[in-house]
């Protein structure tokens, strides 16, 4: 294949004149870290208590979770980001929708993001948190009601401290698949890393290089949530449990 | 077995008839026109009003117009008693590859022609020139490029445009906010909803998304160009014969009228599919070309 390879474009100034090609990369790469960390927070405070309301003895909490997790989990994800950027402006009151409208794009790109992934991954994070609530033997919850603990303590103290080790390695799935799923922030126009390829490849023409970069670039932010998560994983397990036993 | 035989037959007749009839031989794509009776036509499926499907899935537009005007030129010139069209969609990102793998013979949709394409395929003459400039709500107080220091403005990912708007940005520190969005479709919407004061993009296409807004009354296309783009059809690299026939057959159309009638048709009067009237007035760089057929580059 006659391909002209040039590694030393990223080094050459951009025609705006404001960064190097490497400095956009690194821009866009700061926006998907920062925008799916800050998601993956909603995710998992949102997860977490809807999992909870899931196995709560109690028809109205369980139906909320369930209500919560078949709507966000069964909406694509790209509907849901057009659903909040493009849709919800125009349902809330005049005023509040042009003030929203009137904020910096970046910002506003951002927060209709970062909202959208947050219930998205957290519908997701619930199902596991349920799972692993669900997965306790039942001599737990009863032991340590018949202990005198309120249901509220008995969640705080003796199921979600176990069932949370259990989960873990779902949650890692889902905290890596946080950061590729940040990508579609690219179709509401947040520069973010993969959007950042796509300029390079519009600008240099050099469509292999930028697509390489970037590719490493997810492959490291993922290596290193991995790594950091295995750790967790380690430090937290309870032996004679599912990934406990050494 | 009944097709195999007619092109058996047409075969035959053609080398018998051939020899006679032309004294050069034939090259490239008029010898396989020749030889295969049929010429195969790019078009595109939503450029409106250049080239896209009409409510009964025909190809209909500018565009297209004048590349049946060549092809009854490719017709008369090979003295075919018949010649088999044939269509076939493309998009933005095949085109190329299309054009320059024999897939099809002709394009001619909104394709610009520029220096780095022509690495890869021949243009014919120019057949519309778009300026790039602004799509703003009339009473937005928008006049030109300077008054939008310090405003929201979108425009469509990699366009020419996005390019200009950053570098204008950062050279004359005007502090715009840049949207980009995914498609035109995308950026007006983003232009309606208020979330951006103007819309920047090739006035052509501009007057194509003001016709589909709610109230296209409301909306005013304003400001210098900042660049000029000319569009052209594509046809394979090195095929001089058949260059100058396109060539010649557009030049034909554009100095004797016939284009102008065709832009009134599709430009100042109500078109297929929603009977909208893009109302864009003949540019003078349009006028340029009609009098004098060019196949330049504007970059």
């Amino acid at each position: 294949m006659a391909y002209n390879w040039n590694w030393s474009i990223f080094l050459s100034d951009t025609p705006a004149g404001d960064a190097t090609y490497l400095g956009w990369l690194f821009t866009g790469l700061q926006w998907t870290v920062t925008l799916s960390l800050s998601a993956w927070l909603i995710a998992l405070s949102v997860g977490s208590l809807f999992g909870v309301l899931r196995t709560v003895p109690n028809r109205g909490l369980a139906l909320l979770g369930t209500t919560y997790v078949e709507i966000f989990r069964n909406v694509p994800l790209l509907v849901q980001l057009f659903i909040w950027y493009f849709v919800l402006p125009e349902l809330l009151p005049r005023e509040l929708g042009d003030a929203f409208k009137q904020l910096n794009p970046l910002l506003q790109q951002f927060l209709a993001a970062m909202v959208c992934l947050g219930l998205f991954t957290g519908a997701r994070v619930s199902e596991q948190v349920r799972s692993g609530i669900n997965s306790l033997p039942r001599g737990q919850k009863n032991a340590a009601l018949a202990l005198g603990l309120t249901l509220p303590q008995a969640y705080r103290y003796v199921m979600l401290p176990m069932a949370f080790r259990i989960i873990i390695p779902p949650l890692t799935s889902e905290f890596l698949n946080i950061f590729k799923n940040s990508a579609v922030a690219t179709t509401i126009g947040l520069i973010e890393l993969s959007r950042q390829a796509q300029q390079l490849v519009d600008y240099t023409a050099q469509p292999y290089e930028a697509f390489i970069a970037v590719t490493v670039m997810y492959l490291l932010i993922n290596v290193t949530v991995m790594f950091l998560m295995r750790r967790v994983e380690v430090n937290a397990r309870v032996p004679g449990y599912i990934g406990g036993s050494r | 077995m009944k097709i195999l035989t007619t092109v058996a037959a047409s075969l035959v007749a053609a080398s018998l008839f051939s020899p006679a009839a032309f004294a050069d031989e034939l090259t490239g794509t008029l010898k396989k026109i020749k030889d295969t009776g049929s010429i195969t036509l790019g078009h595109r499926e939503s450029s409106i009003p250049f080239s896209y499907y009409d409510d009964q899935q025909q190809v209909i537009g500018y565009s297209q117009e004048l590349m049946l005007k060549v092809v009854d030129a490719v017709k008369a010139d090979l003295k075919l008693a018949r010649l088999d069209t044939k269509l076939m969609p493309v998009t933005s990102a095949n085109r190329i590859s299309l054009v320059q793998n024999g897939t099809i013979d002709l394009e001619c949709g909104s394709t610009t022609n520029n220096l780095e394409r022509q690495k890869q395929v021949a243009f014919s003459n120019t057949i519309f020139v778009i300026g790039t400039r602004l799509m703003t709500r009339k009473d937005s107080g928008i006049k030109d490029f300077p008054d939008l220091a310090g405003k929201n403005v979108v425009t469509t990912a990699g366009t020419t445009s996005e390019r200009l708007l950053r570098k204008m940005n950062e050279e004359k520190k005007l502090g715009m906010n840049i949207i980009s969005a995914k498609d035109h479709g995308e950026s007006f919407l983003t232009l309606e909803t208020g979330r951006a004061v103007a819309f920047m993009m090739d006035d052509a296409l501009l007057y194509g998304e003001m016709a589909k807004a709610k109230r296209a009354s409301d909306w005013a296309v304003v400001g210098t160009p900042q660049s000029f783009e000319a569009y052209g059809c594509m046809l394979r690299k090195d095929d001089p014969a058949f260059k100058k026939l396109v060539d010649g057959a557009l030049a034909k159309a554009m100095t004797s009228g016939e284009a102008e009638k065709v832009y009134n048709k599709w430009f100042q009067q109500p078109i297929p599919p929603k009977g909208l009237n893009l109302g864009f007035p003949l540019s003078d760089a349009m006028k340029a070309i009609y009098k004098a057929p060019s196949d330049k580059a504007f970059d």
